[in-house]
């Protein structure tokens, strides 16, 4: 029983991100004029599923007390290269595919590489290595356009066995697959460690600058997941960089909404994909209620603004003054 | 009983000299101005040398600013926005209230800047939140609010002839305005910074906040000031910037974050706050304006300029820039 008040009392934060997206998915699809069809659900969570994967992906530095800005830029620079190789047969798609994740982890191994052995600030690393990554998405494509396996990108936005979106099953597999072996390796533990205290951590022998390279790495394979399937959504790439702020803003959010805190040590990736629904199912929410497009940027910004604001709860529970300085 | 000897505060100048990102900054201007010369003479020219300080003028207002917030250990990431604000806001200002606009236009532009930078700082200072965050959110805020305000109410968006005039004219020996307004709010941020008890404690705050409150410092007014300062900074650089393309448009400050970060880390300011000063910023802001133009003259398209940003502003962190060592 005491067993099942910690795990509730530790995962206080996921509870209420799943609540609050179920709370909202209901009353969207309450006010939808078609209601929950197979094609309504497949729709929304194509959308969703790109979010989740960046949230997934910042979430992971976010865990080591760091930050990435540059998921955004990795997210477009996967888009703009899939876009490009990921053509022609099956069999060349399959490459392809594999191609684009192998950048977008070597995308995220080289902010890892320079904030571990560089020793510079994650977030001026990132700022400056998402301009490079923008810089090389632009390089590919300098206008919007090409194509991509028509097959491979059916598959993934369509249903599987006519009733279950793919899209989810994907996000599904990569949890499986990803995020809870990371979870519960050396390294996954070893981020929680370093986000809560890092001296403590490298005292206690924790392998601090593995940990910290993984996070990064697996935020970049991550981020260039999203950028992936984002190119199977529209068929095209398109080197934008507002695009890119987007998500990486979004991606803070969706961080925050799922419970994980900003100030490193813990919280997990499941929190942030539902983090990610949530903000996905607001902006569908603003479309079938109608608000007017010209209030909807503002709307957005309040609602990001005060997602992020949900981190100044725990002034709450400060107990000695001295430990807001931390 | 001794004194004991401090090295800050008697000759500043001479402590500045010997500063090795100062020195690593000026050598890449004279390396860069030599090699630019190589390429065609016009780059030693008086006039393209002026032209190169009158652009970088606008990017000095901005990393001003912005150095005020990262000595004392945050970040402005509203930058964008807040340039386009203090554009928009000015312009509409002016268009809306004829004589009495005018005259108030610039004021009204800066106003606006500050109390974004106010939001900030109370969002920062009681709230607690990482400033990077706070302020990418604010940002995202204050775009949706410039979407509205140029949608919904079609303002005026061409500058007055004060802005233009105080942008692009040139009325003493040739000497462009906004030069002379980028002396002037240097010379006030090296005051402050040098000479006023404000100034110590702007560094008290960055070098350790927590012992910076147990001596008595109120930290939090410190960082609402210095976020305040830093969205009036960048507001009063976009109302030169719509003077300077005689209009104001949406997103005209995007280009500007990356740069004024830059040229304020460049300039030897410690990212995590407490130690910087105001020469390093000057080297900053025209290394960044050098190589921007560098890239212009030998038509490098957007895409490489990005990817050379990018990797410069790295290499000069790389040098200089880099933490401790984690060993105790």
């Amino acid at each position: 029983m005491n067993d099942l008040r910690h795990r509730i009392h530790h995962n206080g934060g996921l509870l209420a991100a799943i609540g609050l997206f179920i709370v909202m998915f209901i009353i969207y699809i309450s006010n939808h004029p078609v209601g929950l069809t197979v094609a309504v659900a497949t729709t929304a969570s194509n959308k969703a599923v790109l979010l989740a994967l960046v949230a997934m992906a910042q979430t992971l530095p976010v865990l080591t007390r760091g930050l990435d800005l540059s998921v955004g830029m990795v997210f477009i620079l996967a888009n703009c290269l899939a876009s490009v190789i990921v053509i022609g047969t099956i069999g060349e798609g399959l490459l392809g595919i594999t191609v684009v994740l192998g950048a977008g982890a070597l995308a995220g191994f080289i902010n890892g590489a320079i904030i571990v052995w560089g020793r510079l600030q994650p977030i001026i690393t990132t700022l400056a290595t998402g301009a490079m990554y923008y810089g090389i998405a632009l390089y590919i494509r300098p206008g919007p356009g090409g194509d991509v396996q028509s097959d491979i990108a059916d598959l993934a936005t369509g249903q599987l066995f006519g009733v279950v979106p793919t899209t989810l099953v994907v996000l599904l597999v990569i949890v499986l697959i990803v995020w809870l072996p990371y979870r519960n390796s050396v390294p996954g533990r070893a981020a929680l460690a370093v986000g809560s205290n890092e001296q403590a951590a490298y005292m206690s022998g924790v392998p601090v600058q593995r940990a910290k390279l993984l996070a990064y790495t697996l935020a970049g394979l991550l981020a260039a997941a999203g950028g992936l399937m984002l190119t199977f959504n529209t068929y095209s790439g398109e080197a934008s960089a507002p695009i890119a702020g987007t998500y990486t803003l979004n991606s803070i959010a969706a961080v925050v909404i799922g419970g994980t805190s900003l100030f490193g040590g813990w919280g997990s990736a499941i929190g942030s994909i539902f983090g990610a629904f949530v903000l996905r199912t607001i902006e569908d929410l603003l479309f079938v209620f109608d608000l007017d497009p010209l209030w909807q940027p503002l709307f957005q910004g309040v609602v990001l603004l005060a997602a992020v604001s949900l981190g100044a709860l725990r002034v709450l529970r400060i107990r000695n003054r001295l430990e807001l300085f931390t | 009983m001794s004194e004991p000897k401090l090295p800050v505060s008697a000759f500043p100048a001479l402590r500045f000299s010997f500063d090795r990102s100062l020195i690593i900054a000026f050598t890449c201007i004279i390396l860069m101005l030599f090699g630019g010369a190589l390429y065609s003479r016009e780059f030693l020219s008086p006039e393209y040398l002026l032209q190169q300080l009158q652009i970088s003028a606008f990017l000095g207002i901005i990393a001003s600013g912005v150095m005020m917030v990262i000595l004392i250990g945050h970040i402005d990431l509203s930058i964008p926005w807040t340039v386009t604000l203090g554009a928009m806001m000015a312009t509409a200002f002016a268009g809306w209230y004829g004589d009495t606009g005018n005259l108030l236009a610039i004021p009204v532009g800066i106003f606006c800047g500050a109390m974004v930078g106010l939001l900030n700082g109370i969002g920062v200072a009681y709230l607690r939140l990482p400033s990077m965050i706070f302020t990418l959110g604010m940002n995202a805020v204050v775009q949706g609010l410039m979407v509205l305000h140029t949608g919904g109410f079609a303002p005026q968006d061409h500058a007055t002839d004060a802005m233009h005039f105080l942008a692009v004219g040139r009325p003493m020996f040739g000497i462009p305005n906004a030069l002379l307004i980028w002396v002037v709010v240097g010379a006030f941020t090296t005051f402050l910074l040098t000479h006023t008890a404000f100034g110590r404690r702007v560094y008290a705050v960055g070098n350790r906040e927590a012992a910076a409150y147990l001596s008595g410092v109120n930290t939090n007014a410190v960082i609402i000031w210095c976020f305040v300062l830093s969205g009036a900074a960048a507001a009063f650089a976009g109302v030169l910037l719509a003077g300077y393309s005689t209009k104001a448009y949406q997103a005209m400050g995007d280009p500007y974050l990356l740069p004024a970060i830059a040229a304020v880390v460049l300039g030897g300011t410690n990212i995590l706050g407490g130690r910087g000063n105001y020469l390093g910023t000057i080297a900053g802001v025209i290394l960044i304006t050098l190589l921007q133009s560098i890239l212009a003259v030998m038509q490098m398209p957007e895409a490489g300029r990005q990817i050379i940003y990018g990797i410069v502003i790295l290499a000069m962190l790389l040098a200089y820039g880099r933490g401790e060592i984690n060993r105790k």
